[in-house]
């Protein structure tokens, strides 16, 4: 066991008072590590280690006064310890600057201070997202990003981009000058909603009336229908109720879904025979279960939509009003609904035409569960072009969906049942004879009910009716996707 | 019995700030206070009498100083008298300004012991003295619609010191020059401690000080105190830290003391001090009579208000050191516009984000925001740039090299969340760290922010160069 010296700091400085120790005992320190910052006449400077081992002992504390040659810590040299360096190695002879920094090598110290600063807005820059809540914060500057130009499609638990922040303040810190921060008091808003459109996401009083103003003119209120509604009434009169606040994930579903509400909409019902489906299923549903997916109509239906979105581009667009054109996307990510105790989450299947179905049916799975735990990340949730909701396990005979915006496009299944199906070829003299024709019959069929929602700016009510239809046949016939 | 829209409670820089802004705002005011001028401890025996005597005892040190520039002055002869003198009529002329203030805008001065009948109501003891109506003495009651509690704060004392010794003496006994005594013990390295002991030692006192903790202005960044620390090793005789005075006693020529501490030499642990100067911190005067005839609640001696500066009681509002730390008179008069504001109906709330303090030693230590060691108890990652001003042309032409300027930085946005500065004049510097912090700027603001030069407002934004690695004047590269 040795001890370590305050080495010459040069200069004639041969004393200083200890203002911080860097190192705890147990701790194993290299060579050139800092280990005491010492205020001396001239500056402040980080004294680097001229040793490598473990502390074993430390002997000053802050506020001790040191001179050269003092011993500050005891520590047992480790095998691989180099030789103790001359402690004049470690003279600095820049005053004010910090020994250590001199001698190590770091990627930072060779980059222009412009890159850093750069390296640095980059960092903030990038998404902040919240896993646990699937919320996510784009740097993006709020009022040009309206939802519809927006790069990433926004899945429908995640914020839509006119109502971000560019990084989360520190808590008790909104950075807000104080005239700002009166003047949102005076119109009733809490300066923490504002987005802060400055540097280091200060606020200013523009942010805070963009703010007033998308509260005011969206007609849901721009914040999950908080404000523009009339008050409520006081339920409490009529019986007991219980006020609890609103999750996250409702929260941002609530702002999402008021704004997709927006788009107009039309939705096209129709009806698929999947008896033949059924049957391909339990007699394939045990080879996709040796993959470790199980056969559902979801992940089938997951290929079809790929395969029809390929025939029909348009449904795998995007409206850019700002623009004024129309984005089709070339890849085919298909979002799936799924309900979670915590709410209603959007992951999607990434480049479905690629994927043969058992790979959906087993990706389907995990990623379900994944929504099911609360790990999905924000990636997985976003960038989808058209989206399947399926309610059929619960039940239900047809439902109206809501286009998850930006997409154009919503898949609603339903509860397949048998039902009577008039077979106008089945052998003669089986059925009653009627104004139908003779010779039919009604056969028992399980039929899957199926509602196509979609942006009627971009698709045509024909096309959707073909769209769907398509998907109707290929769940009957599924040769006739290649047709 | 007169009705009040607003009455106030203590005339200190709170009670006097809140019962202007009122009667600015057009309101009914009366203020109450038992002493003849208005001000409080700030003006008559706190912030600005102390300002007075530090101002000579720095025109002392730097005499002496001179002589290292081949200036040579003869050792300064100290007329006590005239020096009091001097502080009286800086008092004089501030309180002054203040009486004729209070005449322009039609507060009226209550002068008397206020204590509350209701929520409504208070009942004033009134004080025999000119300003009084009558002149006589007596009762008063007043009613008010709203009630601003501003009697702010006394100096603490220790149970088993001496309280009726003339040697023995408080802030106010201190700031009252008694005389120059030849020895003189500081209990307590707090702000007022090493003031009044600055003072003191200029004079020509042998100063002593002892304090409990490890070290002086506890709370205060340790980097910022070493500077401090070091000077005063110099000016003072002894300093004692870890230090306890178990023992006090006036002995009828002086003061025996009895201490125990570490590293302490026998020869310091009993010792006789011509004067003791007691300075162990302030409590607040939160037991108003009366208050229990209303809803005011008061929580650990302070009495409770919420974000408008609003007591339990809707009527009565609160401020300054009877409220909260820190007790500073200048955050007792931003706290008195934001009370008298919500009282007129405006939606406001006391939420500064930086409130300064400054130790006027010599050299100065200031602070606004959040602090290095803040920081560190509450496990937030920051990172610290500091100029040294040993680098700056300005700190080394007037040979005050004994300072640093550091600034607390958000890493993650680079805004300033605090800043600390010690040095000759850093008082007056930290203004611009709590412009910079409400103002929510970043590093880069203040560095691309044009600073006079040679000043020392330089060292502001040199330290915010060395955050980037760019500082003309300290050669760091950016640590990353």
């Amino acid at each position: 066991m040795s001890d370590f010296v305050l080495p010459e700091l040069g200069e004639n400085v041969e004393k200083g008072d200890i203002t911080r120790v860097l190192v705890n005992v147990g701790d194993v320190i290299a060579n050139d590590q800092p280990v005491v910052e010492l205020e001396t006449d001239k500056a402040t400077v980080e004294v680097p280690s001229t040793v490598s081992g473990k502390v074993t002992a430390i002997k000053v504390k802050p506020g001790d006064k040191v001179k050269v040659g003092q011993a500050l810590f005891s520590f047992e040299a480790g095998a691989a310890a180099a030789a103790p360096a001359p402690a004049a190695a470690a003279v600095d002879k820049a005053p004010a600057a910090s020994p250590a920094k001199e001698t190590e090598q770091t990627p930072a110290s060779t980059s222009t201070p412009s890159d850093l600063a750069t390296a640095a807005v980059d960092k903030k820059s990038a998404d902040v997202v919240d896993i646990s809540t699937g919320r996510a914060t784009p740097a993006a500057r709020p009022e040009s990003a309206p939802p519809a130009t927006s790069g990433t499609p926004a899945a429908s638990a995640s914020t839509p981009a006119a109502a971000l922040a560019v990084a989360p303040s520190p808590a008790g810190a909104i950075p807000a000058a104080p005239s700002v921060r009166r003047f949102a008091r005076e119109l009733g808003v809490d300066i923490a909603d504002v987005a802060g459109s400055g540097p280091g996401g200060r606020i200013g009083a523009e942010d805070v009336k963009v703010h007033v103003k998308s509260i005011v003119v969206s007609p849901r209120g721009g914040a999950g229908g908080r404000t523009a509604h009339a008050p409520l009434p006081d339920f409490s009169k009529w019986g007991a109720v219980d006020v609890k606040p609103m999750s996250n994930i409702r929260r941002k579903t609530a702002e999402h879904l008021a704004v997709a509400w927006q788009a107009p909409h039309v939705t096209q019902f129709d009806k698929a025979d999947i008896t033949a489906l059924e049957a391909f299923r339990k007699s394939h549903g045990p080879r996709v279960e040796k993959a470790g997916g199980k056969l559902t109509v979801t992940a089938i239906l997951i290929k079809i939509c790929a395969a029809a979105i390929q025939r029909f581009p348009q449904f795998a667009s995007s409206v850019d009003t700002a623009n004024e054109s129309i984005v089709y996307k070339k890849y085919v990510h298909i979002g799936i609904a799924v309900d979670t105790p915590n709410g209603l989450l959007v992951p999607v299947i990434r480049d479905a035409d690629k994927k043969t179905i058992t790979e959906i049916a087993v990706e389907l799975g995990q990623i379900s569960q994944k929504a099911r735990d609360k790990k999905l990340s924000l990636e997985e949730m976003s960038g989808g072009v058209f989206s399947i909701s399926n309610l059929g396990g619960i039940g239900g005979t047809a439902f109206t969906p809501i286009v998850n915006q930006p997409e154009v496009a919503i898949l609603g299944v339903s509860r397949g049942a048998i039902e009577p199906v008039w077979n106008p070829s089945t052998a003669l003299g089986a059925g009653p004879s009627t104004a139908l024709g003779a010779g039919g019959q009604f056969v028992p069929r399980e039929m899957l009910p199926l509602s196509l929602s979609y942006d009627h700016r971009v698709i045509d009510g024909a096309d959707a009716a073909r769209f769907i239809r398509f998907v109707a046949e290929a769940l009957e016939t599924p040769l006739s996707m290649y047709i | 019995m007169s009705n009040y829209q607003l009455v106030v409670v203590g005339a200190g820089p709170g009670g006097y700030a809140a019962a202007f802004a009122a009667a600015d705002l057009g309101m009914n005011v009366a203020i109450i206070d038992p002493e003849e001028k208005l001000g409080g401890v700030c003006l008559l025996r706190g912030c600005i009498p102390s300002k007075a005597l530090l101002h000579v005892a720095k025109l002392v040190g730097e005499a002496k100083h001179s002589a290292a520039w081949g200036v040579a002055f003869e050792a300064p002869k100290v007329d006590v008298d005239k020096l009091r003198a001097f502080k009286d009529s800086v008092v004089g002329k501030m309180t002054g300004g203040l009486a004729q203030l209070a005449k322009q805008r039609k507060v009226t001065h209550i002068r008397g012991m206020a204590s509350f009948v209701d929520a409504k109501t208070l009942s004033v003891e009134l004080v025999a003295g000119p300003s009084t109506g009558s002149g006589q003495g007596g009762k008063e009651e007043v009613t008010f619609d709203h009630c601003i509690i501003a009697t702010g704060s006394r100096p603490a004392q220790i149970p088993g010191f001496p309280t009726d010794s003339p040697r023995v003496m408080d802030s106010t006994g201190g700031l009252d020059l008694p005389d120059v005594p030849k020895t003189l013990l500081v209990v307590g390295g707090g702000y007022i401690g090493l003031e009044l002991g600055t003072v003191y030692a200029a004079l020509g006192t042998k100063v002593t000080v002892v304090e409990m903790t490890s070290g002086l202005l506890p709370g205060a960044d340790r980097d910022l105190v070493t500077f401090l620390s070091r000077r005063l090793e110099t000016t003072m005789h002894k300093i004692f830290v870890n230090t306890k005075v178990t023992e006090m006693k006036d002995t009828g020529s002086g003061v025996f003391v009895k201490m125990e501490g570490e590293g302490l030499a026998d020869a310091d642990k009993n010792q006789t001090f011509d004067r003791v100067l007691v300075a162990v911190g302030r409590r607040p005067n939160s037991a108003v009579p009366g208050l229990d005839k209303t809803k005011v609640k008061v929580e650990k001696g302070f009495i409770n208000v919420d974000h408008t500066l609003r007591t339990d009681e809707p009527s009565i509002y609160a401020i300054g050191d009877v409220v909260g730390e820190p007790m500073l008179a200048h955050k007792a008069s931003h706290e008195a516009r934001v009370a008298v504001e919500a009282i007129a109906g405006h939606k406001v709330a006391f939420e500064p984000q930086a409130i300064p303090g400054v130790v006027f030693t010599d050299p100065e230590v200031a602070w606004a925001g959040l602090t290095e060691a803040e920081a560190q108890k509450q496990g937030r990652k920051v990172e610290i740039a500091k100029f040294p001003w040993a680098a700056l042309g300005r700190a080394v032409a007037i040979d005050r090299p004994d300072g640093m300027t550091k600034l607390i930085i958000d890493p993650a946005t680079e805004r300033i969340l605090g800043v600390g500065i010690v040095g000759s004049g850093a008082g007056e510097l930290i203004a611009e760290g709590v412009l910079a912090i409400e103002m929510a700027a970043l590093a880069t603001d203040l560095k691309l922010s044009i600073h006079p030069h040679p000043t020392l407002s330089e060292t502001l934004m040199e330290a915010a160069e060395v955050y980037f690695g760019q500082s003309t004047h300290v050669y760091r590269p950016k640590r990353k």
